[in-house]
C-alpha cells in the first residue's frame, strides 16, 4: 500500500515523517471508523439481547450476506477507479434465473455454473468496452446493461422457478463445522476466498495500482504510461464477474430464480463501499472497508430482528442515515488531508 | 455550431416520429383523436397522460443535470408525496371534501420543497458528490414513505383529489395541463430570464462561474428544489391516478426513465447544455415505446429489453466518438483526419480535470 501514496497525492511535494504518518493514518481512518461503528453496535447489542453476543450471530452476518460481500468487492474496484456500477443487482437476478431455468432444464450445475460467470463477466466486458471506447459514462451504460439484465430476467420468466439440482441444495444446506458448535455456510469461505483473492489483486500487483492510479489521476496515469484503457475495461468486467458469483451464491441461499429478486441491492453493495471507507471520487478505499461495510449493514437487519417491534422499513433509514454520516466523515477527512 | 445544435433536437424528434410512424402503420386509427362526453379521447392523449409525471420529473432533472448534478432521489420524493397526502386525507375529519384535498396537495409539494432543500443543503454547501448525496434520500427515503402509510397501501375516496391524476378540464386531462404548466413556467424563468444562462455557466465550469461573480451555490441550490418540487407533483398525480399511496411502488425506478428523458433528449450529462424541448421529446420517447411495445403485439416482459437497447443506441449516436468514427467514415480517410483526436484529447482533459 504505501507506495501508492507516491501516486495518489500529486500536490503534497515532500511531506516530513511526522505529517506523512498522520496522513497515513487518515487514510485508514474511514475505515478504522466503520470498524469501531461495528464493535459498538455489536457490543450496545449483547447488552440489550443477551444471545447476541455469540459466535453464531457474529458468523450468521456472513452466512446471510455471502453475495453481497462479492458484489461489495466488485463495486469496490469500479468504484476505486472513480466509475459506478448500477447492473450488479440485476446481473444477481439475471444469474439466479438462468441457472433456475437451465437446472429445471436438467442441464450440469458445473455447466451451468460456467455459463452464469461467462455471461456475467461477458456483460460486464460489454459495458466497459462501450464505457472505454465510447466515452459515456458509466452511470448511463451500466444504468442500461441494468434494464437489459432485469428485462431478461422477465423475458425468461415472470414466475418463480425453484431450484431443485441436488448440488445446489447441498450446498444451500451443508454447514461447515468450525470449533466451539459453530459453523459457515461453504458460500462463507468462496466469499472469503474472493476477499483474499481481491486483497492481493489490489494490493499486489500491477493491475490494482492501475486500479488506485487512474481513480487518483486518469490523466496523469495514462502519461506514466500505464495501462489506463485495460483496467477500466477490466475492472467492469471483474464486477459483471462478481456479480455473477453473488447470484450463484444467492442461489445457493434462496434455492430459487426470481426476476424481481435483489431489487435495489447495487444501492446496498454501493452502500456498504462507502461505509467501507471508499471514496466515491476513486482513488482511496480498501476491500476490507468493504466487508467491514457489508457486515455494518448485516447487523442492521439483526438488530431489526432482533428487537421485534421495529419495522423492517427502519432498515432503509438507518442506511441512508449511516451513508449520510459516513459521506460527512469523508468530507471532514478529505478537507483536512 | 448551429448545425450542431440543431441536430441535437433533430435527432430525438426523427426517433420520436419514426416511433409514431411504426404504431400508425401497424394500428391505423393510431394517430386519430375523437371526442366523447366532452373529453379528448385517442393513443397521442394516452401516451402525454401516461407519460406526465415522467416529463415532470425529468423537466427537473433537466435543470439539475444542467448544473453537472443528478438527482437520484426523485422516485423517493414521489413515494413520499403521495404516502404524505394521502395519509393526511385519511387522517382527516372530512376526507371527502375539495378543501382536504387542497390541504393534502400543498402538504405534498411542502414536503417536496423541503426535500429538495436537504438534497441541495448537501450538494451546495457540504459539497457532496450529488449521485451519492441524493442517494442518500434515494435509500432512506422509501423508508420513510413507508413509515408514513405504515407498511400499507392508502386508499382514499376523495373526488377532488382524484382529479389530479384522472380528471379532465377543458377536454384535456388535467394531469397534461399541470405539466404544460410546469413547463411553460420553466422555459420562461430559464430562457426569459438569466437564470438559464446561469446554470449553463455554473455547469460548464463551477469556479469559473463563482469567480465571475454567480453565486453557484445559490443556482445548485435552486434546481434541486425545482427538481424535488416537480417530483412532489409527479407523485400527487401517480397517486392520484390509483386514488391510493403505495410507499414500494410508486415511482419505482422513475429516476432511471427521466434520466433517459434528459439523455435522449440531447442534454449532456457533463453539464452546461440542456435542452427543455428535447427532453420532453425524450420523455414522450420512452412513453411512446411502451406503447409501441404493446401495438406490435410484442409481449410486455420484452419492454424493458427494448428499452435498453433504445438507450444503448441512442447514447451511442449520441457520443462524440461515435459520431466522428461516422463521419470519418463517410468522409474516407483525409488529411485532415487527426483532427478530431486532438479534439478527443482536450475533452477528455476537460474530465480528468
Amino acid at each position: 500500500m504505501s507506495p501508492l501514496s507516491t501516486l495518489t497525492p500529486p500536490t503534497v511535494k515532500k511531506p516530513s515523517p511526522a505529517r506523512s504518518r498522520i496522513r497515513g493514518g487518515a487514510r485508514y481512518a474511514p475505515t478504522l471508523a466503520t470498524l469501531g461503528l461495528f464493535i459498538a453496535m455489536f457490543a450496545v447489542g449483547a447488552g440489550m439481547y443477551p444471545s447476541f453476543l455469540s459466535g453464531q450471530v457474529f458468523l450468521n452476518l456472513f452466512i446471510d450476506n455471502t453475495f453481497l460481500i462479492v458484489l461489495a468487492v466488485g463495486m469496490t474496484f469500479v468504484i476505486l477507479t472513480g466509475g459506478i456500477d448500477l447492473s450488479v443487482g440485476a446481473v444477481v437476478a439475471l444469474s439466479m434465473m438462468v441457472s433456475a431455468t437451465l437446472l429445471q432444464h436438467g442441464w450440469n450445475p458445473a455447466a451451468v455454473i460456467i455459463l452464469v460467470l461467462l455471461i456475467g463477466g461477458g456483460l460486464g466486458l460489454l459495458m466497459g468496452l462501450i464505457i472505454q471506447y465510447f466515452d459515456i459514462q458509466p452511470f448511463i451504460v451500466t444504468l442500461a446493461g441494468m434494464f437489459l439484465a432485469r428485462g431478461l430476467c422477465y423475458v425468461i420468466s415472470l414466475d418463480s422457478i425453484p431450484v431443485t439440482d441436488e448440488f445446489f441444495t447441498n450446498m444451500a444446506q451443508a454447514q461447515i463445522p468450525l470449533p466451539g458448535d459453530l459453523f459457515v455456510s461453504p458460500g462463507v469461505l468462496l466469499a472469503l476466498a474472493i476477499v483474499a483473492i481481491a486483497f492481493f489483486v489490489l494490493h499486489h500487483t500491477r493491475f490494482g495500482r492501475t486500479v488506485y492510479a487512474i481513480g487518483g489521476n486518469e490523466h496523469s496515469a495514462m502519461l506514466m504510461g500505464l495501462a489506463v484503457t485495460r483496467t477500466k475495461i477490466l475492472v467492469y468486467a471483474l464486477s459483471g464477474l462478481c456479480s455473477a458469483i453473488a447470484g450463484i451464491l444467492f442461489s445457493f441461499y434462496s434455492l430459487s430464480g426470481y426476476s424481481l429478486a435483489a431489487q435495489g441491492m447495487e444501492l446496498d453493495a454501493i452502500a456498504a463501499v462507502v461505509i467501507g471507507g471508499t471514496l466515491l471520487t476513486g482513488g482511496t478505499g480498501y476491500v476490507l472497508g468493504s466487508v467491514v461495510g457489508v457486515l455494518v449493514l448485516g447487523i442492521v437487519q439483526t438488530f431489526i430482528a432482533y428487537d421485534g417491534t421495529l419495522s423492517s422499513w427502519w432498515t432503509k433509514i438507518v442506511i441512508g442515515g449511516l451513508l449520510l454520516v459516513f459521506i460527512l466523515l469523508q468530507r471532514l477527512f478529505a478537507r483536512r488531508a | 455550431m448551429k448545425s450542431l445544435m440543431k441536430n441535437r433536437i433533430a435527432w430525438p424528434v426523427i426517433a420520436l416520429t419514426l416511433l409514431l410512424l411504426l404504431n400508425q402503420i401497424f394500428r391505423p386509427d393510431f394517430l386519430s383523436l375523437r371526442m366523447q362526453d366532452g373529453h379528448l379521447y385517442g393513443s397521442i392523449i394516452d401516451i402525454m397522460r401516461n407519460g406526465a409525471p415522467t416529463i415532470l420529473i425529468a423537466l427537473g432533472m433537466t435543470l439539475v443535470i444542467a448544473t453537472r448534478g443528478i438527482d437520484l432521489s426523485v422516485g423517493a420524493v414521489v413515494a413520499i408525496a403521495g404516502a404524505a397526502s394521502c395519509a393526511y386525507i385519511v387522517a382527516s375529519p372530512e376526507p371527502a371534501s375539495p378543501v382536504t384535498a387542497a390541504t393534502a396537495v400543498l402538504i405534498a409539494v411542502i414536503a417536496g420543497l423541503l426535500l429538495g432543500v436537504w438534497n441541495g443543503f448537501l450538494v451546495s454547501t457540504i459539497g457532496v458528490q450529488p449521485i451519492i448525496a441524493t442517494l442518500v434520500l434515494m435509500t432512506a427515503g422509501r423508508g420513510i414513505a413507508q413509515l408514513i402509510t405504515g407498511g400499507q397501501i392508502i386508499s382514499v375516496s376523495n373526488d377532488s383529489y382524484k382529479s389530479i391524476g384522472a380528471g379532465y378540464l377543458l377536454t384535456l386531462p388535467i394531469s397534461i395541463l399541470i405539466t404544460a404548466a410546469v413547463f411553460v413556467l420553466a422555459a420562461v424563468l430559464t430562457r426569459r430570464t438569466a437564470l438559464g444562462t446561469l446554470i449553463e455557466a455554473v455547469g460548464i465550469n463551477p469556479v469559473a462561474s463563482r469567480l465571475a461573480g454567480i453565486r453557484a451555490r445559490n443556482i445548485i441550490w435552486i434546481v434541486y428544489v425545482f427538481s424535488a418540487a416537480c417530483a412532489a407533483i409527479a407523485g400527487l398525480m401517480i397517486s392520484s391516478n390509483v386514488t391510493a399511496a403505495d410507499a414500494n411502488n410508486a415511482g419505482l425506478y422513475i429516476e432511471m426513465d427521466a434520466i433517459l428523458a434528459v439523455v435522449i433528449g440531447g442534454t449532456s450529462l457533463a453539464g452546461g447544455r440542456y435542452t427543455l424541448v428535447g427532453t420532453v421529446v425524450g420523455a414522450f420517447i420512452i412513453q411512446t415505446l411502451t406503447t409501441t411495445v404493446y401495438t406490435l403485439g410484442i409481449p410486455p416482459e420484452v419492454t424493458l429489453v427494448f428499452k435498453a437497447l433504445v438507450v444503448i443506441t441512442v447514447c451511442l449516436l449520441q457520443a462524440p466518438k461515435a459520431r466522428n468514427l461516422l463521419r470519418n467514415l463517410k468522409a474516407g480517410p483525409k488529411p485532415g483526419s487527426k483532427k478530431p483526436d486532438s479534439k478527443e484529447l482536450g475533452s477528455k482533459e476537460k474530465v480528468a480535470v
